[in-house]
């Protein structure tokens, strides 16, 4: 049995099931399938929605209220981190409802998967989960008001219709509003699934249109808007927690004496230490509890703590880096092989080998980690900006004693969630504390400082690629060994393979026409959390297969743009299976193949807005990528100026995406946006290091993210234009970001002729032109 | 200890080496301006401290007698913050949101100063204030658009 497979079980054993089933939406499920002692191969798989703990619910009295007045009330059981889920969920509701959208009040879920379905927001997948059950019940909702008029009036209900907040009888010019009809409407059953009338796409009045106001926009402009660090309750207190520097550390001892003479130190408490792949259970720390933030920031500055570091206290990123690329340098655990690459590479014209690196990197959501949690009469509330409220009730629950029912996860707004809020173990140390103060509300606050040292930390890659090219410049051989510690060592006994969610996430599935291929992943071991980032894998294997097509291309004497077409091949339909990607996305194969056509234009568009191909100034240069993730197609072209100092502008990025049919177009466009400057952000500095175990990384001085005078003066972002409504829908959040860091890095290849294999960017341009110049 | 907030004067007990930004959001429970990094690198925390852009998270709260301090909650009470958070609406310019009250404190000061900013003024204010979602595009079109909006007048 492989590790990986021992893995699966000792999970298995050693968690609910429910867990498991949160492991398999991450890519667990065909590996489980192959184990049936684990799950029930014969089960039929799952996908999209259905896949997920809870699946879908689609009942209108769920999501959805009437009042008297008329406001309807509209619930969104997923968390809004900026990707404008509180605006495009209730917009399905309210057009399938036909309900005017400045009546339309929006209010949040609490934690309850078994109300609303599942709740996690992660993996790009509200929208694409969750349009079909909304419109559903904003559709059942509006035949049950169309009813309760028919009814009222004593006419058939085949003779009224809702118009615009409205039930009209037309025959009669009889009208009533939804909240004279609510209350009937109400006492109706509601319709089967199968009677249900959906709008056709022609009638939808938001749906695609992209003009809904954000729904939390002028609250946000004008500082009401309530985040979880935000949240406050009568006799709050504030907490601050000094956390084991290196994973799996512990207390050897504490001296809080000075702190606690702190006036306003109210108690000072030591939490349990955690073993490594303890899932998201807090760190090993000791907490002050204060009258405000300060004290507790002051206090906790004060205390002496000796920390037993653990085996961990040896992870130097640097050492580390130097075994990735042994271990990249050696054959590895084989995940997809066709043809015959030994032989065609020793038969090859040209070979051409790169190595690429990717460091840590962490999520530095604006909003640090935050929550509140009060516990009285054995029920705890928490009020905490997650990204997994069930899973937040839950741990919350087991840490603290207490049945998932007596535990009530409110959702605020996420000042930037980016994967990092998915993991609740914030919320999970302020229940804790909270019973430490015998329930009171206490407020934990991780300071920025906390953020980046104690990150659950993108991964660390190495990734090699090797190949041959033909006679002619085509690609006749390509390998790909790809090294980086996996997102499964949290979850329990290190896997130190990727599993099928990572290797689905652009290395694998490479949807390329390559007749000799083999893609491989030797060991890597994790020395701290990692966890999901903001894309994933996709960041490291889209980087490195990026870059490298780009330097085959180079090599072969090519236009990258028609060299990359070519090695795409003709438009065709991919069964990700073919692949050796049992994932997905989560996706059926059926529903969403793999489409080259989709991959190809969203490459024709892009270089075509950026008029690829242009004469380019002395210094100055255009660079491509593109990359399938989430389901949804993007291509990038970025713009770079390099002076003969190394100095590095980017003047432009150009991006084209297809997604399918875009619900909230506006928002699909800032999420771009937005990927753009977090890709070149994380392209140009991102990078967190360890020494002793310990991040590095202080602040964001030391961490760098993109401010606005580095962000380029023009982003255009061309969505593919898609009104066919049959059509399944794509992600959004997340696959803007692969492609970026790698058109960068071709742009300024074709700027300068240097080839930067090594994230972040950051003085190595720099670095060249200063030993050029001498 | 007085303060002026927002044109009113508040009474505050807090140790002096306390930030304002503490006494705002712990003390008087004015959750708008937004902790992000507690040494001036982000600023989220911006407030005007007589007109000008201030990080709170370095500013001592026994440093502020007598100076008249506005917040995001009071900024829309002129003209210019009102035009700026019409800007920001009407341009969709928040994804998570939590550091623009931050970004339009820094965009009222620069007005004040300079009505009819260049992209150059505006990427040199606005550089102190960080935006993890990268909303800067829209930032730059929404202070545009407030400046015209006030320059008509102003």
């Amino acid at each position: 049995m492989t590790e990986l497979a021992q893995t699966v079980i000792e999970i298995e054993k050693t968690t609910r099931r429910v867990f498991l089933a949160r492991l398999q939406a991450l890519g667990g499920l065909v590996l489980a399938a192959n184990l049936p002692d684990v799950v029930n191969a014969s089960e039929p798989a799952k996908y999209g929605a259905d896949g997920m703990p809870h699946g879908w619910k689609d009942n209108p009295l769920a999501f959805v209220a009437i009042g008297n007045d008329g406001t309807v009330t509209i619930v969104v059981h997923r968390s809004e981190m900026g990707q404008g889920v509180r605006t495009g969920m209730p917009l399905i509701v309210a057009d399938e409802l036909e309900a005017d959208w400045t009546k339309v009040r929006v209010t949040q879920a609490t934690a309850e998967e078994e109300k609303y379905g599942n709740q996690d927001t992660d993996g790009s997948r509200s929208t694409r989960h969750f349009f079909e059950p909304m419109r559903r019940c904003g559709a059942a909702a509006r035949m049950m008001l169309e009813q309760a008029a028919a009814q009222t009036w004593g006419v058939p209900v085949g003779q009224v219709r809702a118009l615009n907040h409205e039930v009209v009888h037309e025959a009669s010019g009889r009208k009533l509003g939804y909240g004279a009809l609510a209350q009937r409407a109400a006492r109706l059953p509601v319709p089967p699934r199968a009677a249900l009338r959906l709008k056709s796409p022609a009638q939808f009045r938001y749906i695609g249109k992209g003009e809904t106001p954000l729904a939390d926009g002028w609250d946000i402009a004008t500082g009401k808007a309530q985040y979880g660090i935000d949240s406050r309750a009568e006799g709050m207190l504030f907490a601050v927690i000094a956390r084991s520097p290196v994973l799996g550390g512990k207390i050897a001892s504490v001296d809080s004496s000075q702190a606690a003479k702190i006036p306003g130190v109210i108690k000072v408490v030591p939490l349990q230490s955690v073993a490594q792949g303890a899932q998201f259970q807090p760190l090993a720390g000791v907490a002050v509890i204060a009258s405000d933030t300060w004290i507790a920031i002051k206090a906790r500055n004060a205390l002496k703590i000796q920390w037993d570091d653990g085996p961990n206290g040896t992870y130097d990123s640097q050492s580390y880096r130097a075994e990735q690329q042994q271990a990249a340098r050696k054959p590895g655990k084989v995940l997809r092989a066709t043809g015959d690459f030994d032989g065609a590479l020793a038969k090859a014209s040209r070979k051409i080998a790169a190595e690429y690196y990717l460091p840590h990197i962490a999520h530095a959501t604006m909003e640090p980690p935050a929550a509140l949690a009060r516990i009285d009469n054995n029920h705890c509330e928490v009020w905490a900006p997650t990204q997994a409220p069930q899973v937040t009730r839950e741990d919350v629950a087991k840490h603290v004693g207490l049945a998932p029912e007596n535990v009530t996860v409110h959702v605020t707004l996420l000042g930037g969630g980016f994967g990092r809020k998915s993991k609740p173990d914030f919320a999970i140390e302020a229940a804790l504390l909270s019973r430490e103060m015998g329930g009171k509300p206490v407020k934990v606050i991780w300071t920025r400082e906390d953020d980046l040292h104690h990150d659950f930390f993108h991964t660390v890659s190495v990734e090699h690629l090797e190949a041959g090219l033909d006679q002619r410049g085509k690609v006749s051989a390509w390998l790909h060994r790809s090294v980086a510690p996996s997102i499964g060592s949290i979850f329990g006994p290190d896997p130190k393979h990727e599993l099928p969610f990572e290797v689905g996430m652009g290395l694998v599935n490479l949807p390329y026409d390559i007749p000799n291929l083999r893609i491989e992943n030797p060991e890597a071991a994790a020395h701290t959390r990692i966890g999901w980032f903001r894309s994933v894998s996709n960041i490291p294997h889209a980087f490195a297969v990026q870059s490298f097509v780009a330097e085959l291309a180079a090599a072969a004497g090519r236009d990258h743009r028609d060299f990359l077409l070519e090695l795409i091949g003709p438009a065709r339909l991919i069964d990700p299976a073919s692949q050796g990607d049992t994932w997905n996305h989560g996706e059926s194969p059926q529903i969403y193949p793999v489409d080259t056509g989709r991959l190809r234009r969203v490459i024709e568009t892009a270089t075509r807005e950026a008029r690829w191909g242009r004469k380019m100034p002395p210094g100055s240069g255009l660079g491509l990528a593109a990359h399938y993730s989430f389901v949804s197609y993007t291509a990038a072209v970025v713009e770079v100026a390099v002076n003969r100092n190394g100095e590095l502008k980017i003047t432009r990025v150009d991006i084209a995406f297809d997604c399918g049919p875009q619900v909230n177009p506006d928002r699909v466009r800032s999420q771009l946006e937005g990927a753009v400057v977090m890709g070149l952000s994380l392209a140009l500095t991102g990078e967190i290091t360890f020494k002793q175990g310990r991040a590095q990384q202080d602040n964001f001085h030391m961490y760098q993210v993109m401010r606005i005078d580095a962000a380029p003066p023009e982003i255009h972002v061309h969505l593919l234009p898609s009104t066919d409504w049959s059509m399944p829908l794509g992600g959004v959040g997340e696959p803007g970001v692969p492609p970026i860091a790698p058109a960068l890095c071709n742009a300024i290849f074709a700027a300068t002729g240097r080839r930067i294999r090594q994230m972040p960017v950051k003085d190595q341009l720099a670095q060249t032109a200063k030993s050029e110049n001498a | 200890m007085d303060l002026s907030i927002n044109g009113q004067s508040v009474q505050v007990s807090a140790s002096d080496d306390t930030p304002l930004l503490w006494v705002l959001r712990d003390h008087l429970g004015m959750t708008g301006t937004k902790f992000g990094c507690g040494m001036a690198l982000c600023g989220a925390c911006t407030v005007l401290v007589n007109g000008e852009a201030v990080r709170s998270c370095v500013t001592p709260v026994s440093s502020l007698a007598g100076k008249k301090i506005t917040t995001i909650e009071g900024v829309g009470a002129t003209q210019r913050g009102k035009a700026l958070q019409e800007a920001w609406v009407a341009l969709n310019v928040p994804q998570c949101g939590y550091c623009q009250a931050g970004q339009i404190m820094s965009a009222a000061a620069l007005l004040a100063t300079r009505p009819h900013p260049t992209d150059t003024d505006i990427d040199a204010a606005m550089a102190g204030n960080i935006c993890r979602c990268g909303t800067y595009p829209r930032i730059r079109a929404a202070i545009k658009r407030a400046a015209g909006k006030t320059g008509e007048v102003s």
